[in-house]
């Protein structure tokens, strides 16, 4: 050890002796962490397995499973997913493209890209609440064009599938720009060479997507995926401003649970199984989609 | 042969850069347009709201804003809404921007593993988490108060705000904090005098995700509230029973504020994805 660091480490690394300074500078982020973040998992490990007598055990289990409700909200949350994630992924591409093509104003068209960023999934829910609504803006356009003689009820409790499409364009509309920083990030991080190279081989704008920028921009991609899978667990608000109580996803069955039937055990285990389905996911995006770590971190 | 393929190339390209201004326009719309459906609603006559079918251009009023205003709790949930994110954004850039600053800097051991366990915090959505604390939180007495939603938020950003500063922060050089210290600086001197202005934009990115997501969330601020809600748990408890006006009205201001934000940060998310290059 008295020959220092190894070669061919990092520069940094190679001149810094680290000692306690580290750990000092992280020392309050663990704590933090811990206590909101460990000691929260564990208590609420402890609810779901705990009965409204505080037994160990499958009961709260058994009451999920047996929630009024519970296996609609899981599929729900899952078709939302499975439409959410194709049609996203496109339009932040296509706007993250734009936003890095250079052109004229490109500060001005990522502004408005990123104007949604700041708005609460409860406001894109009553926004678009106002489109959907029976005598809303789509209506009044449909209307107006000819196309409807009345009002057509998008927001019925007998159209599952529409209210969850309505869903879909709200959480499309509203998170596409947390998406577009993260590969705006990236498309940022491709060095310029590789597309010069490829123009210098006459390559078309959509060869050089498929062939330069996607390859390159595949962790990025990943990440993205990842974090829209997590998001789309937790998707809340929207779906109260859009459905009302005619349609569930895991998020609202939980807050339900414990706002309304004071059920913490019933919330938690909730809580529990939408923190199983974003982990599994997560693995799952790691696994089927691997990255080659040159670089390094 | 060769010039001809060079022509229709040269074609092509001209033709791309059409599409691309056709496309960014028409994902501006996009964004834009339902925003001005909402402030069309927001600012109708209450009866404007009802009119059916409506007109793009309604009867301008603030009418329905002012209903709203009046309602109950209105203005008192809005000022704990902005002093649940002041204190959000103080405390995770107060705690996170050193745990940036060491991962970017140093080479220790646990380094990897504490990185991994930041990112595996985003696996726990507030959803796992809010419900747990809220049992906590009645037991520490501090159960529907602007500090649980705080403590809360601050949970929920940290691990970004650690995330994004690291990377922030690796990329200012090492040589211009070296030199600042050669040239007299203490080690907290040179990154306070090279390292932060230098990171700034960057950092301020953090910060502003740290204020958006805060002043946005509304699960744990329903589920950690009762009394004194902030303003989007407020609307959330108010909205099966409340008419139209009160959640367009509600809606727009809950939109307003990050509006005027996100024109101020513009440049400084931007600035999110060049530090690698630094």
């Amino acid at each position: 050890m008295a020959g220092g660091p190894p070669p061919g480490r990092p520069a940094a690394a190679r001149r810094r002796r680290p000692g306690l300074a580290p750990y000092v500078l992280l020392a309050p982020s663990v704590v933090f962490l811990v206590v909101f973040f460990i000691l929260p998992l564990l208590q609420g490990l402890r609810l779901a397995f705990t009965g409204e007598n505080g037994q160990w055990g499958l009961n709260t289990v058994h009451g999920l499973l047996n929630d009024p409700g519970f296996w609609s909200s899981v599929w729900n949350t899952l078709i939302m997913l499975a439409i959410i994630l194709p049609v996203q992924l496109v339009l932040a591409l296509a706007m993250s493209l734009l936003v890095n093509a250079k052109l004229r104003g490109s500060g001005f068209w990522f502004y408005i890209y990123m104007l949604p960023l700041g708005i609460s999934d409860l406001t894109s829910g009553i926004i678009w609440y106002s489109v959907f609504t029976q005598q809303g803006w789509l209506n009044s356009v449909l209307q107006d064009l000819g196309l409807i003689h009345q009002p057509f009820i998008w927001l019925s409790y007998q159209h599952q599938l529409l209210i969850i499409a309505t869903i879909v364009v709200a959480e499309a509309w509203r998170s596409t720009s947390i998406i577009v920083i993260i590969l705006v990030g990236g498309l940022q991080a491709i060095p310029r060479e590789y597309s010069e190279a490829a123009d210098v081989f006459y390559a078309s704008p959509w060869q050089k997507l498929w062939h330069v920028t996607l390859p390159l921009l595949r962790p990025t991609l990943r990440t993205a995926l990842i974090l829209r899978t997590v998001l789309a667990f937790e998707v809340f608000a929207t779906v109260i401003a859009l459905a009302g109580s005619s349609l569930s996803v895991l998020a609202t069955k939980a807050n339900n649970a414990y706002t309304q039937y004071q059920e913490p055990h019933l919330a938690a285990a909730y809580g529990i199984l939408i923190m199983l389905l974003s982990l599994v996911s997560t693995a799952l995006f790691l696994v089927m989609l691997p990255v080659r770590t040159e670089q390094g971190s | 042969m060769k010039s001809r393929a060079v022509g229709k190339y040269t074609v092509l390209v001209k033709y791309t850069v059409l599409v691309k201004y056709a496309g960014a326009v028409l994902l501006a719309v996009w964004v834009l347009f339902p925003m001005y459906l909402l402030t069309a609603g927001a600012f109708s006559t209450q009866n404007g709201v009802y009119q059916y079918p409506k007109s793009l251009w309604p009867d301008w009023s603030t009418g329905t804003m002012s209903f709203f205003w009046d309602s109950e709790g209105v203005p008192a949930a809005l000022g704990r809404s902005v002093i649940v994110a002041a204190i959000t954004v103080a405390l995770s850039m107060l705690i996170g921007t050193p745990a940036g600053y060491a991962i970017a800097r140093y080479r220790f051991r646990g380094r990897n593993s504490y990185q991994m366990s930041i990112v595996s915090t985003r696996a726990f959505p507030v959803v796992v988490l809010s419900i747990p604390l809220a049992v906590f939180f009645l037991q520490w007495g501090i159960y529907d108060t602007v500090w649980a939603v705080a403590l809360m938020h601050t949970a929920l950003v940290l691990p970004f705000v650690v995330l994004i500063t690291s990377s922030v922060l690796a990329g200012v050089p090492v040589d211009l904090e070296e030199a600042a210290q050669v040239f007299g600086c203490s080690r907290p001197g040179a990154f306070w005098r090279v390292v932060v202005p230098l990171a700034f934009p960057g950092l301020a990115a953090a910060a502003s995700f740290a204020v958006l997501m805060s002043y946005n969330e509304v699960f744990a601020a329903s589920i950690l509230t009762i009394e004194r809600p902030t303003l989007p748990a407020l609307v959330l408890n108010a909205l099966s029973a409340s008419p139209d006006p009160y959640k367009f009205a509600a809606a727009w201001l809950l939109m307003i504020p990050t509006f005027v934000f996100i024109f101020i940060m513009r440049r400084y998310i931007l600035g999110f994805g060049v530090e690698r290059r630094l």
